[in-house]
């Protein structure tokens, strides 16, 4: 038997770069939680506040609950506007017939109801292979626009159909200016985003990735499948939940069961297409650009104007690029925006000593 | 009983409009390997371009040649530019490759003819007819005859001529059809065309009756529970489906919504798709795979 | 032969059939813990479903498996892998899209002892876990001699090396029978002789009880303690190398001189 190889263990004895130097990671993520939590709030205008960094925020969130179960688990959803709605109906139902509980647990207990449907709904998973799975997805999202929409119970027996948000208090602190919806929505979503990032490293990351990979083999070695793929569905929905609540309160400023349609639901994949699959960071990736090229657009009005393509007409563009884009990214790189990332800093870590 | 068998005929004629777009899926499934969720789109692209020719007075033979001509001209530039680039990835990739291309049909389709509401009138009166008492849709009758005839060539052509043999051939095995000659850039091309030939009538029919608008590519997410009781590579199984779909959505809308207020013809038949999945997941009509470890 | 009173792994009289087929017709024989025993036959002798039916993937039409002082009618493969049975495929069931660090480290699934939700707070029993079982790990890849592998993706590494780790991590298992099929397909002489001596390890160093299936003769006879050949399902030869070697069946059904 060859004895170990211990040649890659010997110390570089060139310029470190940044990755292995740990004190410039470190100020470099004080850096950015500094402009995150404080230059952004007080500096920040209320546009750019309300109408780009908190849908941001929301759908990088709705996309990591997705990339849990899709990216990670390889069980296609494509109900991920069922789930968010019933987090953001059972916040709702929460905040208003309890007044007592705080705002966190609300939200939390939200979260879990979603968990529960999520967990309801992705059952058929343990027969139903790969594709035919997004029927049970779909059948989600139908059912729960339309039980929202029918049973007045969940609207307070509102008869408008349209709620508005309730007012949103935490520990005495009212969340009613742009900023501190801002930082609301920023801190459940770096929360949830850590705790994220812990979980897919951990044994059960490795499991929904052993069961996407190749089920077969990992019922072989053990895994038990069902309670994997189960745990998936309940830990995204989870998620996604959360991300609905906020997408209610802190964006919409109102709860209405279309407001959760499919189309959402097909945003949020496309989050992950393009962001990256299996990944968390891609998931900012994706969000930034599924809220930044609709703005991009309608500020190219004026040039496109002289293509002869009118205002009214910008939704349609949008439509056929996303629709390109998806099909580009699908051929040329299917691990999405975070793939292309890291190539790109993995050739600036080489240049200029690529020939 | 009277009203029973009007709703229940309703929703078998229902279900034939179904099984028309399910059997385009068929095709395509069965040549290409994929459920193309832009085959929705492609419905809408037909049926608007037809209207907006013959609203601008063009002939409507005319129109329906040139229509055909655009849907499988778009099928073919699909296989090329998307379908083979893809072409070893799992079938969920291709399926959101699908997702794309419907956006960019339905894109494409509203901001050349633009975004309106377009009457479509086949000539057609659609006063009802009595029926052994029942009431039924003179308009209704027509469609369920056309899908008959389409059914019935496209079981004759599959069956009885060589192209057919050719096409049957593909779908078991490519590349054992390629072994024996058989060249399969043509015959995806034909069965693309076909598949084209029948989202128009299919676009044509539903335009009539629901107006040509864009809700017309959602006639897809109807689709789907129909493939997947009849299963995504048989054309009975299309049928069979779609009528099961059709009837069994009209009796719960009125029989079981009635209880539950209304409106659960939108998930009703993902609930029953679900259901036949979970007794048997490979459909009515499908085949197990026999997977060799 | 190997009585049944001794065996880890016995097989009695299984029968197994695929739509009429017969893929394997009254097979019984016996393993002994701690040996080494070879399956061979000519293609299509029903060696692979053999295996399937060991641990679980088939269930054979009649007969019944014992291993470990149990008898088990029918058997799944969870239940198969809880009892410490593990096994190797003959197209490389690897985790492709994940690292060989992770395909190992997944092999330890069943030696888990902490829950989820400790390991994503890190609290509990999550660290002392997390050493245990990525400890083991390194063990298994250094004897396997996998390191500088450690953190490629499993997708991108040669045939050869793909083979090692999932060898590597059927023995992350830590399991009590290793199954083992064709592990040396594909290989050249030199590879053969080196992936030879990592079953021997695994026999060895790690006490695992070995049933290979195997193509070479060469290897089998070098490699193995116990022999069973199989043709066209049915058993027809099982003993020692050096008698299998000389049994006149056995040469027919290799020069294909009866049926």
């Amino acid at each position: 038997m060859s004895s170990p190889d211990t040649t890659l263990s010997a110390p570089r004895t060139f310029k470190p770069y940044p990755q292995q130097r740990p004190l410039l990671k470190v100020w470099l993520a004080a850096v950015l939680v500094l402009i995150a939590f404080v230059v952004v709030p007080v500096f920040g205008n209320d546009y750019w506040l309300n109408a780009i960094l908190i849908p941001f925020l929301v759908l990088s969130l709705a996309g990591l609950g997705l990339n849990l179960v899709t990216g990670y688990a390889g069980q296609l959803s494509l109900g991920s506007a069922a789930f968010m709605s019933v987090g953001a109906y059972a916040t709702y139902n929460l905040l208003v017939r309890v007044p007592a509980l705080p705002l966190a647990v609300d939200l939390l207990l939200g979260g879990l109801i979603s968990a529960v449907v999520g967990a309801l709904f992705g059952l058929p998973s343990l027969r139903i292979k790969g594709f035919y799975l997004i029927v049970s997805t779909l059948a989600a999202q139908f059912f729960v626009e339309w039980i929202f929409t029918r049973v007045s119970w969940f609207s307070n027996d509102d008869t408008s159909g349209v709620l508005s948000a309730p007012r949103l208090t935490a520990f005495g602190w009212k969340i009613d200016t742009p900023a501190a919806r801002y930082l609301f929505v920023l801190g459940v979503t770096s929360v949830l985003f850590i705790l994220a990032a812990r979980l897919v490293r951990s044994e059960l990351g490795r499991r929904w990735m052993a069961v996407r990979d190749m089920d077969t083999a990992a019922r072989v070695i053990g895994i038990p499948i069902g309670r994997t793929k189960l745990l998936a569905f309940a830990l995204s929905s989870f998620v996604t939940g959360i991300a609905g609540a906020l997408w209610a309160f802190a964006y919409l400023g109102t709860v209405e069961p279309h407001g959760f349609d499919l189309n959402l639901s097909f945003q949020v994949l496309f989050i992950i297409i393009i962001g990256g699959m299996s990944s968390i960071g891609g998931n900012f990736l994706g969000a930034a650009f599924i809220v930044l090229l609709p703005i991009l657009l309608s500020n190219a009005a004026g040039a496109l104007a002289t293509v002869g393509i009118e205002a009214g007409q910008l939704q349609n563009l949008q439509k056929i690029l996303f629709g390109t884009l998806i099909i580009v990214f699908l051929i040329k790189e299917p691990d999405g925006l975070a793939r292309l990332v890291q190539t790109v800093r993995n050739r600036l870590r080489d240049w200029p000593l690529r020939a | 009983m009277g009203f029973f068998l009007e709703v229940l005929v309703g929703g078998l004629l229902a279900g034939v409009m179904y099984s028309m777009v399910a059997i385009g899926f068929v095709l395509i499934y069965k040549a290409s390997g994929v459920f193309n969720f832009a085959q929705g789109s492609m419905v809408l692209f037909g049926a608007l371009t037809y209207v907006s020719l013959v609203e601008r007075h063009v002939k409507p033979v005319l129109a329906f040649g040139v229509t055909l001509g655009a849907l499988v001209l778009i099928a073919l530039l699909i296989g090329r530019l998307v379908l083979r680039p893809l072409v070893s990835r799992p079938p969920i990739v291709l399926f959101m490759a699908t997702l794309g291309l419907s956006f960019i049909l339905e894109g494409a389709a509203q901001l050349f003819w633009g975004a309106q509401v377009h009457g479509l009138d086949l000539g057609i009166d659609d006063k009802p007819l009595n029926v052994g008492g029942i009431m039924i849709s003179q308009f209704d009758i027509f469609a369920a005859a056309t899908a008959g005839v389409l059914v019935i060539g496209l079981s004759l052509l599959t069956n009885r001529t060589r192209l057919g043999l050719s096409l049957r051939a593909v779908a078991d095995d490519p590349l054992a059809a390629l072994a024996i000659g058989v060249r399969l850039p043509r015959v995806w091309a034909i069965v693309w065309a076909l598949a084209g030939f029948v989202s128009l009538v299919a676009g044509l029919l539903w335009g009539a009756r629901l107006g040509v608008q864009f809700s017309l590519s959602l006639v897809v997410l109807k689709a789907l529970p129909v493939l997947i009781i009849g299963g995504f590579s048989s054309i009975g199984g299309a049928i069979v489906g779609g009528l099961l779909i059709g009837a069994s959505e009209k009796l719960a809308e009125v029989y079981v919504g009635s209880l539950l207020g209304g409106g659960i013809e939108n998930w009703f038949p993902y609930l029953l798709a679900m259901l036949f999945l979970l007794a048997r997941p490979v459909g009515l009509f499908g085949e197990p795979a026999v997977e060799r470890v | 032969m190997t009585t049944s009173s001794n065996a880890l792994l016995s097989l009695d009289h299984i029968s197994l059939s695929f739509k009429g087929v017969n893929a394997i017709t009254d097979i019984s024989f016996a393993v002994r813990a701690g040996e080494i025993c070879a399956l061979i036959g000519p293609n299509g002798a029903g060696k692979s479903s053999l295996l399937n039916v060991i641990n679980g993937v088939y269930q054979p039409q009649r007969g019944s498996v014992h291993f470990d002082g149990h008898a088990y009618r029918r058997m799944n493969p969870y239940h198969a892998a809880h009892s410490g049975i593990a096994r190797t495929f003959q197209n490389i069931a690897l985790f492709r899209r994940m690292s060989v660090l992770d395909n190992v480290l997944t092999g330890r699934n069943l030696h888990r002892r902490s829950t989820w939700l400790e390991q994503t707070l890190n609290v509990g029993r999550a660290r002392s876990d997390e050493t245990v079982q990525r400890s083991y790990a390194e063990v298994v890849i250094d004897a396997l001699d996998l390191q500088r592998y450690r953190h490629t993706t499993v997708g991108t590494l040669p045939y050869g090396v793909q083979k090692r780790v999932e060898l590597a991590r059927a023995l992350a298992a830590e399991p009590r029978l290793l199954l083992l099929d064709e592990p040396m397909a594909g290989m050249n002489a030199d590879e053969k002789h080196v992936m030879a001596g990592y079953v021997l390890d695994a026999n060895t160093q790690f006490g695992v009880t070995v049933v290979l299936i195997e193509h070479d003769i060469g290897v089998v006879m070098g490699l193995s303690d116990h022999v069973v050949v199989l043709d066209y399902g049915k058993k027809i030869a099982d003993g020692a190398p050096a008698e299998v070697r000389s049994n006149p069946d056995v040469l027919a059904a290799y020069l294909g001189t009866r049926h």
